[in-house]
């Protein structure tokens, strides 16, 4: 598990609008890499070309290269189906599937890949929970549905669900956006944990958290409004926090503007 | 929702009393409506039970298991065995084809259909409601029923063995109760689309994504995303398109060549249902035949309600994992 990504030259359209231009990076496997920038400036949109997400919008479309360790996800032989299973996403309000049970919700991902096996969903679902910090909580009432659980705990549960297929990488669109501090430092535990599994791309407003959570931190940022987004600098976070090599992110960073 | 509210402006007592009479009037109409309801419900279920009760008490027959219906003979004989039988035939083939039918053109119309074609393909099928259901019936006899031969002599070849698609009475106009069944079919058809249709729109689009990001295809995410949450409507819409299709009188009328004989053979012609028998009889029947019809009225009122009542508990049973609350 775990891969590497590697984006060369990548934009984004939404019909005749660029929302994204020209982005080039490279993802370190096994680590947390936090885009941060301001709103408008393409960092969800960049995160959802990671696993063909961006294309289910109506007219939207990409150029450009994702590799993922050696496979480029753009190559007409790729199915978008395929890269989803394998680059699990973590969207920005908690939805789990009303209709289901917390199980369900934890093995929907399984069983749309065909496994049907109760012993091994058993399983699954005993070490995504466990995984996802949630197992203590609700393990007593699997069958519950997933929709009465806590905003918190439904985040969580959406990284168990997730997490159950054992993707390469894990996208999260500003996964605590909803969620009160303490389900929040919960959730920034677990990306902890997470990372010595998984590839973690975190989109996130919360400048502190990126901060907190990530080994790499991207900026991005617009020249103006109707210009597209463009990946500004990705440096160690450390040094993004600390001493940044561009002055627009040091502005953004000291809260000089957006 | 925390906001305190913003404090009373001084001196304006008297005019907060002026609106209050707004508020009076209002109340007591929205009163008064629902009182006018329950009390013309009652009436109609009084005069209905009070007519049934007259006719009943004249019947030689069983009412619930007597096929034939003479109400107006010396000695009154009639039962409501082969309508309810025929009603509730009927109504489940026009169920059985319209309900997947309409759920797939709802979802093609949601989910399938590009914008362009959708809209136009949308008001059509909301045309297809607008056609007066004697028309569905002038044109069941005149063209479905004349078309119908080849569809009921395939059936009759190659599954005649299951008893139901046995054609007994080779040769006949196939006025049947199958006939009825497509009819009713096709005039269900609108209701149950587009109640549907509304409800697959309504699914949140974040939980079509996290669908979509687990890596389902578009028919699985419509399988663990829209179906499940749509679930509650279309057995609202099809309680709906089933009322219509229990209750349809003219179209049936027109259609079906009645008469008292109770069979499972839904090809061979003959059968009856409430409405049907209803709008056939009332013209000539005598006072006592009247009342026979209300009471088998009174009957098929009781079956909707039943059905319904049905429906909702389904619904109901479910409710925790309706969706409601995302």
């Amino acid at each position: 598990m775990a891969k590497r990504i590697d984006v060369s030259g990548l934009s984004a359209y939404y019909g005749s609008t660029k929302a994204i231009e020209d982005i080039s990076m490279s993802i370190e496997p096994r680590s947390v890499t936090a885009f941060i920038g301001p709103s408008g400036c393409g960092k969800s949109t960049f995160l959802r070309t990671l696993n063909r997400m961006h294309e289910v919008i109506p007219g939207a479309r990409v150029e450009g290269k994702v590799l993922l360790d050696d496979e480029n996800l753009y190559a007409s032989s790729v199915d978008p189906v395929a890269v989803r299973r394998s680059v699990g996403m973590v969207f920005q309000r908690p939805n789990p599937f009303p209709t289901m049970s917390i199980y369900d919700n934890v093995v929907a991902g399984l069983k749309l890949a065909g496994v049907r096996k109760k012993v091994v969903l058993d399983e699954v679902v005993e070490r995504s929970l466990k995984g996802a910090n949630l197992w203590k909580e609700v393990h007593n009432r699997l069958n519950k549905p997933g929709a009465g659980l806590s905003g918190g705990q439904q985040q969580r549960l959406c990284i168990a669900r997730a997490i159950a297929v054992e993707p390469q990488v894990l996208l999260m669109d500003e996964p605590c956006s909803a969620l009160d501090p303490i389900s929040t430092l919960a959730i920034e535990d677990l990306i902890g944990e997470l990372k010595s599994q998984f590839t973690i791309v975190i989109v996130t407003h919360n400048m502190q958290q990126a901060a907190r959570v990530s080994d790499r931190t991207a900026f991005f940022n617009l020249a103006g409004v109707g210009q597209p987004g463009r990946l500004i600098e990705l440096d160690d976070t450390q040094r993004i926090f600390s001493n940044p090599s561009v002055q627009a992110t040091e502005d953004y960073i000291s809260g000089r503007f957006g | 929702m925390t906001s305190s509210p913003p404090a009373a402006p001084r001196g304006r007592v008297g005019r907060q009393r002026d609106s209050r009479v707004g508020d009076k009037i209002f109340m007591n109409l929205a009163r008064g409506s629902g009182i006018l309801l329950l009390v013309v419900m009652a009436a109609i279920a009084g005069f209905l039970a009070w007519r049934s009760g007259l006719a009943l008490s004249k019947n030689d027959g069983h009412f619930l298991t007597t096929f034939e219906w003479a109400p107006d003979a010396p000695k009154p004989v009639f039962g409501i065995a082969v309508l309810a039988f025929g009603t509730i035939v009927s109504a489940i083939i026009a169920m059985a084809i319209a309900v997947p039918v309409a759920i797939g053109i709802a979802l093609f119309i949601s989910h399938y259909a590009p914008r362009k074609i959708a809209q136009p393909f949308a008001y059509l099928v909301d045309l297809l409601a607008a056609v007066p259901s004697i028309v569905y019936g002038l044109w069941g006899a005149l063209f479905l029923v004349p078309h119908m031969d080849g569809l009921t002599s395939w059936l009759n070849q190659y599954l005649g063995w299951t008893y139901i698609f046995d054609q007994t009475k080779t040769g006949t106009v196939p006025r049947n109760l199958f006939t009825v069944g497509i009819l009713l079919a096709i005039m269900i058809l609108p209701i149950i689309t587009a109640v549907s249709r509304e409800v697959f729109r309504q699914v949140p689009r974040m939980h079509e994504e996290a669908a979509l990001a687990l890596g389902a295809t578009r028919w699985e995410m419509i399988r663990t995303a829209v179906l499940p949450f749509g679930r509650p409507g279309i057995i609202s819409a099809s309680m709906l398109g089933l009322g219509r299709a229990l209750g349809e009188t003219i179209a049936v009328a027109v259609v079906l060549s009645s008469n008292s004989v109770l069979s499972l053979h839904i090809l061979d012609p003959g059968g009856g249902t409430f409405a049907q028998n209803i709008a056939l009889k009332f013209a000539e029947a005598g006072n006592n035949g009247r009342n026979a019809l209300m009471a088998s009225g009174l009957v098929l009122f009781v079956i909707t309600l039943l059905v319904n009542g049905a429906a909702r508990l389904i619904v109901a049973r479910r409710k925790e994992y309706s969706g409601a609350a995302a």
